[in-house]
C-alpha cells in the first residue's frame, strides 16, 4: 500500500472516509444550529447559553470542532498538493508545502483549543 | 515515468462546463471557510461570554464591515455545504452520469443562491 506521510489517515482511503464522516457531522451541526437560531422566536442570551451548557450540546460541539480539524487538514492537503507541486515550481515546492502545512497545523490546533476553551469556559 | 512529459492543463484554453464551476467554487469556499472558522469561533465566544457581549454581538450586525464579514463567512459555509452534500450524493451513486452531474450542479447552484440571498436579507 502506498502511504503518504503528510496525509491525515496515513492512506488515501482513510483520508477519503474521514473527509466524508466529518462532512456529515459538520452538515448535521450546521443545520441544527441554523435551525435552532431560525426557529427560536426570541433568542435571548439565557436561551442560548442554556443550550450550550447542556452536556449533549457540548459533546456535539466538540465533535464538530474535531471534525473541522480533520476535515480542513485533509481538504487543504488536497489543495496544497495540487498547486504547490514540483512540476509547477521545482524542488522548492516541497519545502513551501511543508511550511504551509506547518502553519495550517498550528492554526488548526489553535482553533481546537480555542473552541474547547469557549465551550468549557463560560 | 518521464519527469518532464508534456501536460496540457492550461485551463485558459479549455472551456469549462457548469460542473467545473461548481467544483472550483467548492474548493474556493472550503479555503475561505478555513479562515471563516475564526469568525465563527469569535462569534460563538462573544455569544456565550456574557449578556453584554451577546448584545454587543447583535449590535455588530449593524456595522457594515461586520455585516460583510459575517455574510461572507456564512455564504461560504452555505455554498460549501450544499455542494458538499451533492458530493456525498454522488459518492453513493446518485447523479453520477453526465446529465445527472449537470442537473445536480444546477440544483446545487440554485439552492446555494437562495440560501445566500436569504442570509443577506437576514443580515441587512
Ligand atoms: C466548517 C468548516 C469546513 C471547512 C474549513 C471545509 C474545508 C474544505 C476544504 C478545504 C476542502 C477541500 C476542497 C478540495 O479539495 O477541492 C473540503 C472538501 C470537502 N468538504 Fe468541506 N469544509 C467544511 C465544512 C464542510 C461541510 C459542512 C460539508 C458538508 C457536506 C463539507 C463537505 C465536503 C466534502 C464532501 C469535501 C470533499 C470534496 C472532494 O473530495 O473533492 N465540508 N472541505
Amino acid at each position: 500500500m502506498v502511504t503518504a506521510v503528510t496525509s491525515f489517515g496515513r492512506s488515501g482511503l482513510y483520508d477519503w472516509l474521514i473527509q466524508r464522516v466529518s462532512a456529515v457531522v459538520l452538515a448535521a451541526y450546521t443545520l441544527f444550529v441554523a435551525g435552532f437560531i431560525v426557529l427560536t422566536p426570541d433568542l435571548t442570551f439565557a436561551v442560548w447559553s442554556d443550550l450550550y451548557s447542556t452536556l449533549c450540546m457540548r459533546v456535539f460541539s466538540l465533535a464538530a470542532l474535531l471534525s473541522i480539524a480533520a476535515h480542513a487538514w485533509i481538504g487543504l492537503w488536497a489543495v496544497l498538493t495540487d498547486y504547490l507541486t514540483n512540476r509547477m515550481m521545482g524542488a522548492k515546492a516541497t519545502v513551501l508545502r511543508l511550511v504551509a502545512q506547518g502553519v495550517l497545523g498550528l492554526v488548526t490546533m489553535t482553533y481546537t483549543v480555542w473552541g474547547v476553551e469557549i465551550l468549557w469556559g463560560f | 515515468m518521464k519527469k518532464n512529459r508534456p501536460v496540457n492543463l492550461d485551463i485558459t484554453t479549455i472551456q469549462l462546463p457548469i460542473t467545473a464551476y461548481v467544483s472550483i467554487l467548492h474548493r474556493a469556499s472550503g479555503v475561505i471557510l478555513f479562515a471563516g472558522v475564526a469568525v465563527l469561533l469569535w462569534a460563538l465566544d462573544n455569544s456565550l461570554a456574557s449578556e453584554e457581549q451577546f448584545s454587543a454581538l447583535k449590535e455588530s450586525l449593524n456595522n457594515p464591515l461586520c455585516q460583510f464579514i459575517i455574510w461572507g463567512t456564512l455564504a461560504a459555509l452555505a455554498y460549501h455545504m450544499v455542494a458538499g452534500i451533492r458530493h456525498l450524493f454522488m459518492d453513493i451513486g446518485i447523479g453520477e452520469t453526465l446529465e445527472g452531474g449537470q442537473n445536480g450542479a444546477k440544483i446545487a447552484l440554485f439552492v446555494a443562491f437562495i440560501i445566500i440571498a436569504l442570509l443577506g436579507a437576514w443580515i441587512w
